[in-house]
């Protein structure tokens, strides 16, 4: 009975973390541009993806990393500069279908290059699960939620204690005044893209072991992202966190107690319950409109 | 000023009526035909999203939901219950409408992304429920769906029949039918903008706030048009199946959803004729795509992508925008 909800519970946070890693680059996307950017989960494909191939191809693991997230940098920068830069002024739903025309470039690059079977990756260390009370925790989990926490930190350090940091947070709180200032704000949302893919990459790469990958494994991670942005609130850091491993939890108890073909439905539920008593989700900022 | 919207409603529809009864002197193969009825059916729904999304500015990225329900209800209804296609549709819609009432007054108090959210979550629910109730709408294998009746006359792809003494192909029968359809589609849809309630609804669009304070119930007409936008995708859904003979949880899927929002958008918001001309392009643009076979995925979203980052409002408010601004630097020539 314990060890069964133990094991829906690893399941869940590891699932989460993931889910709360993508939940941060919606949210540092947002911040910097209130952009919802839907080609989100195409930078976990990409470092899911590049780092499998790379590594087939003889390239060492930890290089592969590397050169998998620095790749996915190079197109978060990309994606800025040539698609959302140009359309700065077009209205919200114009700029959700230009990401979404993005996404569906990028898969299908993906397709490409890669074809449009599934990749296997093998865990970063043993494959000897751990027994914790009954219940099976792999060992990749371990390294999804270190990664995961290790990145929360680097950015809770990046935006209370860096410059640079500092600068995004300002140009997100208002660009105009940010200008003022001398911050070039046109670096800061190429910066918040860039930061925003690494994240996406390495979140798609540590949690590749878990679930396989392939070039369309992104649609659906990207917007149980959205879903747990928009449960934490959108635009709060601390709510991707939250948003993110609840509904990670509560997809993991929903599979083991109630039905695993309607798990999903259950985390658009809960979208809706939260919204429905909290219209700006857990942690989102009051926001008085001008007119 | 009245006279003058009338006089360009009735233009609208009458070029549309044109155009709508001369495809059939350029096109003959059946797959053609098949095509173009499948074209007018969705852009049917899609005049009905633009009501929702061009002129009262709510986003639905969770549409299919609604055509997809239309469709299986007469389905199910037709094929499992002996119902007739007709009052199938109409119960369906009926029903849809219901539903939209309940699930739109909490989620249209959402703003923005949040109410990108919610719809899209609605979508998504309504897609589980038919994928996973296989006893009812066989899963995500889809159904079957009985032909087309009215009293007791089938219409069917595969039929024949006469109209006005002319012997005509079923597809040629259907593709009229759909056709006739739309046009009442947008004949609604045109009175409806037109309407009080139209003007209401734009006046949303524009500051909600300052509608609100100028006494317009702006809840109540948000989810009127709500409901609208359903109901519209609800009947075509309806439609869709019967001509299709089969149909699949796919079409309540995200990706159908999300292809039309893109319609309007790519049309051109609150345009009811950019909006189709939305539809036209984003059917066709995979059937001349295939040709490109595994280049056809980015061809399509850098089309995608391009068109909307050089013509943010849209193919033809773009086009409208181009051919006024000629003709008022040749008149400035003149004088």
């Amino acid at each position: 009975m314990f060890s069964e909800f133990l094991q829906y519970l690893f399941t869940g946070i590891t699932i989460g973390a993931t889910y709360a890693l993508i939940a941060l680059g919606f949210t540092l996307i947002y911040n910097a541009s209130h952009v919802i950017n839907f080609a989100q989960g195409e930078f976990l494909m990409i470092g899911g993806m590049a780092t499998v191939s790379l590594t087939a191809m003889g390239v060492p693991m930890l290089l592969a990393i590397v050169l998998a997230v620095v790749l996915a940098g190079v197109l978060g920068v990309a994606l800025q500069r040539l698609a959302i830069a140009p359309a700065k002024n077009a209205d919200v739903v114009t700029l959700i279908i230009i990401t979404i025309g993005a996404s569906i470039f990028i898969r299908g690059l993906a397709q490409l290059v890669w074809g449009k079977e599934y990749h296997v990756m093998p865990n970063f260390s043993s494959d000897e699960p751990i027994q914790i009370f009954g219940a099976v925790l792999n060992s990749q989990s371990l390294w999804v939620l270190g990664v995961g926490a290790v990145l929360v930190a680097v950015l809770v350090y990046f935006f209370t204690r860096t410059l640079t940091g500092k600068a995004i947070l300002a140009t997100s709180m208002n660009k105009d005044a940010a200008r003022l200032v001398g911050i070039r704000t046109q670096v800061v949302l190429m910066l918040a893209f860039m930061v925003s893919a690494l994240l996406g990459s390495v979140a798609g790469i540590v949690v590749a072991p878990i679930t396989f990958t392939s070039y369309d494994i992104g649609i659906i991670l990207g917007l149980k992202g959205f879903v747990a942005a928009a449960i934490g609130g959108l635009g709060s850091g601390m709510g991707a966190v939250v948003g993110g491993l609840a509904l990670g939890v509560v997809e993991a108890m929903a599979a083991g107690y109630l039905s695993s073909d309607y798990k999903d439905a259950v985390a658009f539920s809960m979208i809706l319950v939260v919204l429905f008593f909290m219209p700006r989700g857990l942690f989102g900022a009051k926001v008085v409109e001008r007119v | 000023m009245m006279a003058r919207l009338s006089q360009f409603r009735l233009k609208g529809l009458v070029f549309m009526a044109i155009v709508v009864f001369a495809v059939p002197l350029f096109i003959s193969n059946p797959f053609h035909y098949g095509l173009a009825t499948q074209i007018a059916l969705i852009a049917g729904a899609v005049v009905g999203l633009n009501l929702l999304v061009g002129f009262a500015g709510q986003i639905s990225l969770g549409h299919a939901g609604f055509f997809g329900m239309g469709a299986y209800f007469s389905a199910i209804m037709t094929s499992n219950y002996g119902w007739s296609a007709i009052p199938a549709l109409i119960v369906g819609a009926v029903g849809v409408a219901i539903i939209a009432w309940a699930v739109g007054r909490p989620i249209l108090r959402l703003k923005g992304h949040y109410l990108s959210m919610a719809t899209l979550a609605v979508g998504f629910i309504i897609a589980i429920i038919l994928n996973n109730e296989r006893a009812i709408t066989g899963g995500p294998d889809g159904m079957p769906v009985p032909a087309f009746d009215v009293f007791g006359w089938e219409l069917s792809p595969f039929g024949q029949y006469s109209l006005f003494g002319m012997d005509i192909s079923g597809d040629l029968a259907w593709y009229l039918f759909a056709g006739v359809v739309l046009l009442a589609a947008v004949w609604l849809a045109q009175n409806l903008i037109d309407s009080p309630i139209g003007r209401a609804l734009r006046s949303v669009h524009g500051s909600e706030v300052a509608a609100s304070v100028v006494g317009v119930n702006t809840a109540k007409y948000k989810s009127l048009v709500f409901v609208i936008s359903a109901v519209y995708a609800s009947v075509m859904g309806a439609l869709y199946g019967h001509f299709q003979g089969f149909i699949t949880p796919s079409v309540a899927s995200f990706d159908f959803s999300i292809l039309l929002i893109t319609m309007v958008v790519l049309g051109g918001m609150g345009s009811t004729i950019g909006v189709i001309i939305g539809a036209v392009v984003l059917e066709l643009l995979p059937q001349l795509l295939a040709d490109f076979q595994e280049m056809e995925m980015v061809l399509f979203g850098l089309i995608l992508m391009l068109t909307m980052i050089f013509m943010p409002k849209g193919l033809l408010p773009t086009a409208a925008n181009l051919l006024a601004k000629r003709r008022s630097k040749s008149a400035g020539g003149d004088a």
